[in-house]
């Protein structure tokens, strides 16, 4: 593994220094990024507009693949002294980054090269996700996304309902009901490490739950894991039910079809998925599929909490020429403009991540046509509770895709093995506490900015 | 007296050696002793140090029963996936010597698997053995619930073998075909004449003499099986449903690469090495006695 690596790096060095010393008056400043397909697309067009608005910058922007993939390039890349200047990292990746001192903070480079950034307008969900414990902005919010129920209409119609149920309770019924409608799947939904966040973080968002303690690791990093003693358990337990009457079905790329392509065809009823999948909904759904979306459903007589916003933001490394740096900010100031949130929500299912953004948005009239009508449900989602709200905004813990995964097996041995829900989760947990414990010696001595 | 340049032996020796030795050192011995090196302490991923911690690496996951788990299910997975591979291309290799109809074009189609990518082998076996949209979903129509590897273990672990064997059938097709064609025709002519069928000739005959290709791809099998399954797993079953396909490497692959806990998989791929080391020992002492390489 340390051979591929290491070779991994050396890979990099080579291809830094090809491409590096181009003979130009321009300076050329590097984005890495990790969406891949139609995203990367529109990530690129962004910095060919951005390219083209100006004369002084060039941002060469490249896709790494994926979220992971990314991260780990960047990473390679610092440790060689070849980083990039600009790198996405995604929610998962957040801390590690945050505690090793390798970036230059979003807020301090802005002020650096003169520029006035409202920090306020961010919307608080966002900017609480990424901020530190005393609300700064180390990096910019990106490409954000929060879950959303997504609903057949014309298969509730077959049960009398013309809207989505706002509760578990409500759901419960629903899902019963288009199962003796004769619908093969009225929920479809999947369990493995990459789809289990809106089952789990965002259900504990919107209720209000810490997913682990000292505010889902906000104030240190000595939290832990706390899902295996709320009203998560009940829903596990409920979502357990219903998969054993046949009204939940696991859907996946193992059982052939994902549920966001069961949902488009129509042979799912109901799915839960990032708002950033609207706008691939829309265009491959089945012709005429009736859908819309809803908020998450909350269980009766819970105060509704924001929930929490899926997605990356951009770091400035350290390491670079002042030059570099001053292009990294003119390149955030531009995609900062309201007309970039407008076009950038437009190709992609991504919501604005500025209140100015929004407004901008909504007077185009932006959410009131059909395509993109209902994308303003996740902002509304996002912004339940207030910023001063006393529920956790955010998660910060070390090792987050290793703690989901252990979540995901913990669900897997339940759903699929019939194991004990709650003995499951408290070995998910406890798992969860393990990598928690490495990762707090790992950075021994640091404190959580 | 005629004069000579003479050269010392060992300093040309050496240098026509360095331009490998320097490879070998970079690609092999360097990563080697940092993974070694980092699987005592607890690396920060992003270069900002780390910290000496000994054994504690080692303890943690050999007192872990999932790792445990892991170890067992690479042991049958290597089995599993070296016997139906090594099996397959033997009787491949034993019916193309035949000259069986169209053994020309079976000798170059059947090397085409090894020069595919895992990840885009793992892709096409995902779709094939998709329980409710692949080829075998059939089965499925027939039996309902016969086969799902997307919900159960085995048939997991089953999936994941077959994609595996399936890239290395070829592999060793080519090995066992060249050495099947390097058996001298006489003996075998020899034996036919002397009444003996075809299938007396293969095992009396071209088995015995094909022993040292056999103990070569075993070695070559087993070492393969745990080391490059990685791909595989990855796009077919990412290590699920509920660990029924997490193997030593894919993990190692998942808590370095995707986890960014480099000192965990360092440890663990410390840990991987030994006991490939260790199975390749046990091979050379107790299956070499039966090789007959003359």
């Amino acid at each position: 593994m340390n051979a591929k690596l290491i070779g991994a790096v050396g890979t990099f060095a080579v291809a830094a220094l090809l491409a590096g010393p181009a003979a130009a008056d321009k300076t050329k400043i590097d984005f890495w990024f990790g969406n891949s397909g139609d995203i990367a697309k529109r990530v690129q067009e962004q910095c060919e507009r951005f390219n083209a608005s100006q004369a002084d910058y060039e941002v060469v922007c490249t896709s790494q693949g994926s979220y992971d993939a990314s991260l780990q390039n960047t990473i390679a890349a610092f440790r060689a002294g070849q980083q990039p200047t600009i790198a996405q990292v995604s929610d998962a990746g957040t801390l590690d980054i945050m505690l090793s001192g390798a970036y230059y903070p979003a807020n301090k480079l802005m002020t650096d090269m003169g520029y006035t950034v409202d920090w306020k307008d961010y919307f608080s969900g966002i900017a609480n996700y990424y901020a530190t414990s005393k609300g700064e902005m180390y990096s910019f919010p990106f490409n954000s996304s929060t879950a959303l129920l997504y609903w057949n209409k014309d298969a509730f119609a077959k049960i009398g309902k013309d809207h989505a149920p706002a509760t578990w309770e409500e759901a419960a019924a629903d899902f019963k009901a288009l199962k003796a409608a004769g619908y093969a799947c009225p929920l479809g939904f999947n369990i493995s490490r990459d789809e289990v966040w809106q089952l789990g973080e965002q259900f504990l968002a919107v209720h209000g739950e810490p997913i682990a303690t000292r505010k889902n690791g906000y104030e240190g990093l000595d939290a832990e894991l706390s899902f295996n003693k709320g009203k998560w358990v009940q829903f596990v337990r409920d979502l357990k039910g219903w998969y054993d009457n046949g009204e939940a079905v696991i859907k996946s790329k193992e059982t052939g079809q994902t549920f966001i392509e069961a949902f488009a065809n129509g042979d799912c009823q109901v799915i839960l998925t990032s708002v950033g999948d609207h706008g691939n909904i829309g265009r491959t759904a089945k012709e005429g599929l009736n859908w819309d979306v809803a908020m998450l459903p909350v269980y009766e007589g819970t105060d509704r909490k924001s929930s929490f916003v899926g997605g990356a933001s951009l770091w400035v490394l350290t390491g670079k020429s002042d030059a570099e740096y001053k292009g990294a900010a003119a390149f955030f100031d531009f995609i900062a403009k309201p007309e970039e949130a407008l076009t950038w929500s437009t190709v992609t299912g991504y919501i604005p991540v500025r209140n100015s953004g929004f407004e901008y948005l909504n007077q185009q009239g932006f959410y009131k046509e059909a395509p993109y009508k209902g994308r303003e449900l996740a902002i509304q989602s996002l912004t339940a509770s207030p910023a001063e709200d006393p529920a956790p905004q955010g998660i910060r813990l070390g090792g987050l895709l290793q703690i989901r995964q252990e979540i995901s097996n913990g669900l897997q041995a339940i759903f699929i093995k019939n194991e004990d829900v709650q003995a499951s989760l408290d070995t998910a947990a406890d798992r969860g506490n393990q990598i928690l414990r490495k990762f707090e010696q790992t950075y021994a001595g640091k404190t959580l900015p | 007296m005629e004069k000579r340049a003479t050269f010392s032996s060992t300093t040309i020796g050496l240098l026509f050696a360095l331009p490998m030795l320097v490879l070998i050192f970079v690609f092999f011995y360097w990563p080697s002793g940092q993974a070694l090196y980092w699987a005592f302490t607890l690396e920060q991923p992003w270069g900002g140090g780390n910290t000496w911690v000994g054994l504690q690496n080692f303890r943690q996951l050999l007192s872990d029963p999932y790792y445990w788990g892991a170890i067992s299910r690479s042991m049958v997975f290597g089995l599993g996936s070296t016997s139906i591979a090594m099996g397959v291309a033997l009787l491949l290799a034993l019916f193309t010597d035949r000259e069986m109809r169209g053994h020309k074009a079976y000798r170059s189609v059947f090397i085409w698997p090894y020069a595919i990518a895992a990840p885009a082998l793992g892709l096409a076996f995902r779709f094939i053995l998709a329980p409710e949209a692949g080829f075998l979903s059939l089965i499925n129509q027939i039996w309902p619930g016969l086969w799902n590897p997307a919900l159960d273990g085995t048939d997991a672990m089953i999936a994941v073998i077959i994609a595996f064997s399936w890239k290395y059938v070829g592999y060793n097709f080519i090995f066992f075909l060249s050495a099947l064609q390097s058996i001298p025709r006489s003996l075998i002519e020899a034996a036919a004449m002397d009444g003996s069928g075809p299938m007396r000739r293969m095992w009396d005959i071209q088995l015995p003499l094909l022993t040292p290709t056999l103990f070569f791809l075993l070695v070559i099998n087993i070492t393969e099986s745990f080391q490059d399954s990685f791909g595989i797993v990855d796009i077919m079953t990412q290590g699920g449903p509920a660990r029924a396909t997490e193997l030593m490497v894919y993990k190692i692959y998942f808590d370095g690469f995707k986890g960014l806990d480099y000192s965990g998989a360092a440890a663990q791929s410390i840990i991987l090495m030994g006991l490939v080391v260790l199975l390749t020992i046990v091979q050379f002492r107790f299956v070499e006695r039966r090789v007959h390489y003359k």
